[in-house]
């Protein structure tokens, strides 16, 4: 597929894969609007997006974004990103595999009797912690996979959920070195 | 190098620093301070635009004629928006130059103050890189590191946004040092093993091309030389696209002329059938691929870029070389040499031979047989009488521009502006004026229509009060020619709104301004009209009157392939009606 083609071209060849990338800005004023920008503008997917300062002395931050596409697509996502004047470099960490990936979720729930009782069993089980509770009302923090956050969701729908925040997926290659 | 002084003074110090010694600009209250300065030296020369967005094309014109950045300086809110035309072309043709936009002082950022306007978040998309200078400590670095961006890689506009309070601020100004930038190091060297193998690839080709592009005039006037000397040892044929005309020489024998939409069928057929393409510095644009899946299928592709996110975005290629075409060109050439490489002569003489049929066809062939001029032939006229001259051409957008670039010869690079990513109207006439700015004596000639030249007509007086003497040659036709070409091709031939009624008188309009108008509706008085129009010595507006209904040949049809092309005398009425399916209908 040429998927910067203006002419028609049969699609649906290519499969669409879901990437993790990690990257590294120098933390000027407007790099984040920088960087949604180029996805909107050019008219990526961003299926998640965590930002924030990580080594303060070098003001410099990393983003991490998971994006869908065909391999020309991510391939494109990372070039364009990559020649960004603020971008230091950009890691693709579905390529280097390996990659922790980890997300928190803040979710209240709201119930009395049984689904009360379920609703903490629940937590448990999946090793939230309870962060806020009145009466009526558990608040729990969960970390892990996005798949995991999804599934304790889904769970805690019948028990009377209330509200999700998350944090979108932060990721880091394992071993001692640096990516 | 540091020493204190005022936001103001270092905007002028640094120019002065970066070697420039002409600015485009208008004035305004949040660059007050900024023009003080200039005011009050001689080492910058600020010529003064009409409005904002001819400061930026003429930067261009100024940019693309000499190699260097071309500079603009305007004040903020409408000075700012009326740049982001200008802005968004030199992106997208990679021109490198730097916009100063004054901005309104810091503490009323936000309150929606008189001129303000989000500068750099409306040039985000459209610069290579912006800043909002917020501390007069940070200007003088800020200033070298835009000029650095802007040249460096793949050359582009970039914004510096100051603040007026930052422009008044004393502060140390920091000169340019040659330090590694942090962050942005664009690769010039190409890949070692990548060369050799597409200089293998080169030597088993049996049908080859090289299709230049805009890469190798960016690269430098070494790149066209280092193209030449490469095209002459293998003795491939050369063609190139809009922008890179003038990279190979137009009067040589292996040039087959531009390629794409409106190229010759010599060169479309020999990238439909060649099967080795060498594709330098060009990048796949779809005025140049026509239908994709339909695009050179048989031919191993290589592709020399300083973007590596050109390289397969558009067309997937087998070997990707990342960097400067003069570097790689270079490499490529010492590669060739030393491996004591021979191009394959029998396979290349049938390859020649299959192409002199495609030629032929003489697919620009066009008979001038009447008093009324085509435009074809005034083109033509034009190339004749000014061949010799040191001529730098510009052009605005349309049928006009397509002929100029099928009909003009060009032998050397940078001496071709036009407006080919964006398509600008209005581009041609401020693009001069920069040529002109850098080359006083030269011959600085925007090729216009009639309704292009209306959307920048006002750049005329600058030209006056600079005296810099632009010839603008108009092919009137009274309509807007290429968007007609379009509605009889798509549009049952119903013309909406491209007959320009009520034009000006071209010829007083010229006299109103304090320039010279000229008029010339007969074949036979041409070429007279077109010598008293370059022996003028100040700038000129000529009317060309020419054959109102001529299109613009050969073409291919949105949705078809290279091989698949609409030759001139082929087009008639139904040809041109039935040209484009229902599916290309929905193209640009």
């Amino acid at each position: 597929m040429q998927p910067g083609s203006v002419y028609a071209i049969k699609e649906g060849k290519d499969k669409t894969e879901q990437h993790t990338l990690s990257v590294l800005v120098d933390n000027e004023p407007g790099v984040l609007a920088r960087v949604i920008g180029l996805f909107s503008g050019r008219g990526y997917n961003i299926e998640s997006l965590t930002v924030s300062e990580t080594e303060h002395e070098k003001h410099r931050s990393r983003i991490t974004v998971v994006t869908m596409g065909p391999p020309q697509v991510i391939e494109q996502i990372k070039a364009q990103l990559e020649r960004m004047v603020p971008v230091h470099r950009v890691i693709d960490l579905t390529v280097t595999g390996k990659a922790i990936e980890r997300e928190l979720l803040l979710i209240k729930v709201r119930g009395a009797g049984d689904d009360r009782v379920e609703a903490l069993r629940l937590a448990d089980a999946f090793r939230a912690r309870v962060i806020d509770a009145t009466t009526e009302s558990f608040v729990f923090e969960l970390t892990g996979r996005t798949d995991k956050l999804d599934q304790f969701i889904l769970l805690m729908q019948p028990l009377g959920l209330v509200e999700v925040s998350r944090t979108g997926v932060a990721a880091i290659t394992r071993g001692p070195d640096a990516t | 190098m540091t020493r204190q002084m005022t936001g103001a003074e270092m905007v002028v110090q640094a120019l002065i620093d970066q070697g420039v010694e002409h600015l485009f600009g208008y004035p305004g209250g949040a660059v007050l301070p900024i023009y003080d300065e200039l005011f009050q030296q001689d080492k910058v020369q600020h010529i003064l635009v009409r409005q904002e967005g001819g400061a930026g094309h003429s930067a261009e014109g100024y940019a693309r004629s000499t190699g260097k950045v071309g500079v603009a300086l305007v004040t903020s809110g409408p000075g700012a928006t009326n740049m982001v035309t200008p802005l968004t072309d030199a992106l997208m043709d990679s021109i490198p130059m730097v916009c100063i936009t004054g901005q309104v002082a810091t503490h009323l950022i936000g309150s929606d103050a008189f001129q303000e306007a989000d500068t750099v978040g409306i040039t985000r998309p459209c610069t290579k890189h912006n800043w909002l200078v917020k501390d007069v400590n940070d200007l003088g670095r800020i200033l070298h590191e835009a000029f650095y961006v802007a040249r460096s890689g793949r050359p582009g506009p970039v914004v510096v946004d100051i603040p007026k309070d930052v422009q008044f601020a004393t502060g140390t100004y920091q000169g340019p040092t040659r330090v590694e930038h942090k962050t942005y190091r664009p690769q010039v060297e190409g890949d070692p093993a990548s060369i050799l193998a597409a200089v293998e690839m080169i030597a088993r080709a049996k049908k080859p091309i090289f299709y230049t592009g805009g890469g190798v005039i960016n690269s430098g006037p070494e790149a066209s030389q280092l193209l030449r000397e490469l095209a002459h040892l293998t003795g491939f044929p050369v063609t190139s696209t809009l922008m890179g005309l003038g990279a190979f020489p137009a009067t040589d024998k292996q040039w087959l002329g531009m390629l794409g939409m409106h190229g010759t069928y010599e060169a479309n057929n020999a990238m439909h059938d060649c099967d080795v393409m060498i594709n330098v510095g060009a990048r796949f644009d779809d005025r140049i691929t026509g239908r994709l899946d339909g695009f050179s299928p048989g031919s191993k592709k290589i592709h020399i870029d300083i973007d590596p996110s050109s390289i397969n975005k558009n067309v997937r290629v087998d070997i990707g070389i990342v960097g400067d075409v003069a570097h790689v060109l270079k490499a490529m050439l010492a590669a060739w040499k030393s491996a004591g490489h021979k191009p394959d002569k029998a396979a290349l003489k049938s390859w020649w031979g299959e192409i002199d049929r495609w030629r032929a066809r003489n697919s620009l062939g066009f008979r001038q047989n009447s008093e009324t001029i085509l435009p074809q032939h005034a083109i033509r006229t034009l190339y004749e009488r000014t061949r010799g001259k040191d001529v730098y051409i510009s052009t605005e957008v349309g049928q006009h521009q397509m002929w100029a670039a099928q009909y003009f010869g060009f032998d050397e690079p940078n001496r071709w502006m036009t407006s080919g990513g964006l398509g600008t109207m209005g581009y041609g006439l401020p693009a001069a004026i920069g040529a002109q700015t850098a080359h006083r004596d030269a011959l600085c000639i925007d090729i216009a229509g009639d309704a292009s030249i209306l959307m920048n007509i006002q750049e005329l007086s600058t030209a006056i009060q600079h005296e810099l003497p632009v010839k603008v040659f108009i092919l009137n036709n009274q309509y807007m020619g290429m968007v007609r070409q379009w509605q009889q091709l798509l549009h049952g031939n119903r013309l909406s709104h491209s007959y320009t009624d009520s034009l000006p008188d071209f010829v007083k309009l010229a006299e109103a301004y304090g320039a010279i108008g000229m008029r010339c509706e007969k074949a036979s008085e041409l070429e007279g009209a077109i010598d008293a129009m370059i022996a003028a010595r100040g700038p000129v507006l000529f009317d060309c009157r020419v054959a109102n209904l001529a299109n613009c040949f050969p073409m291919i049809p949105s949705g078809k392939a290279h091989n698949e092309m609409l030759l001139p005398e082929d087009a008639t009425d139904e040809a041109i009606a039935n040209a484009i399916d229902a599916a290309g209908k929905a193209l640009v």
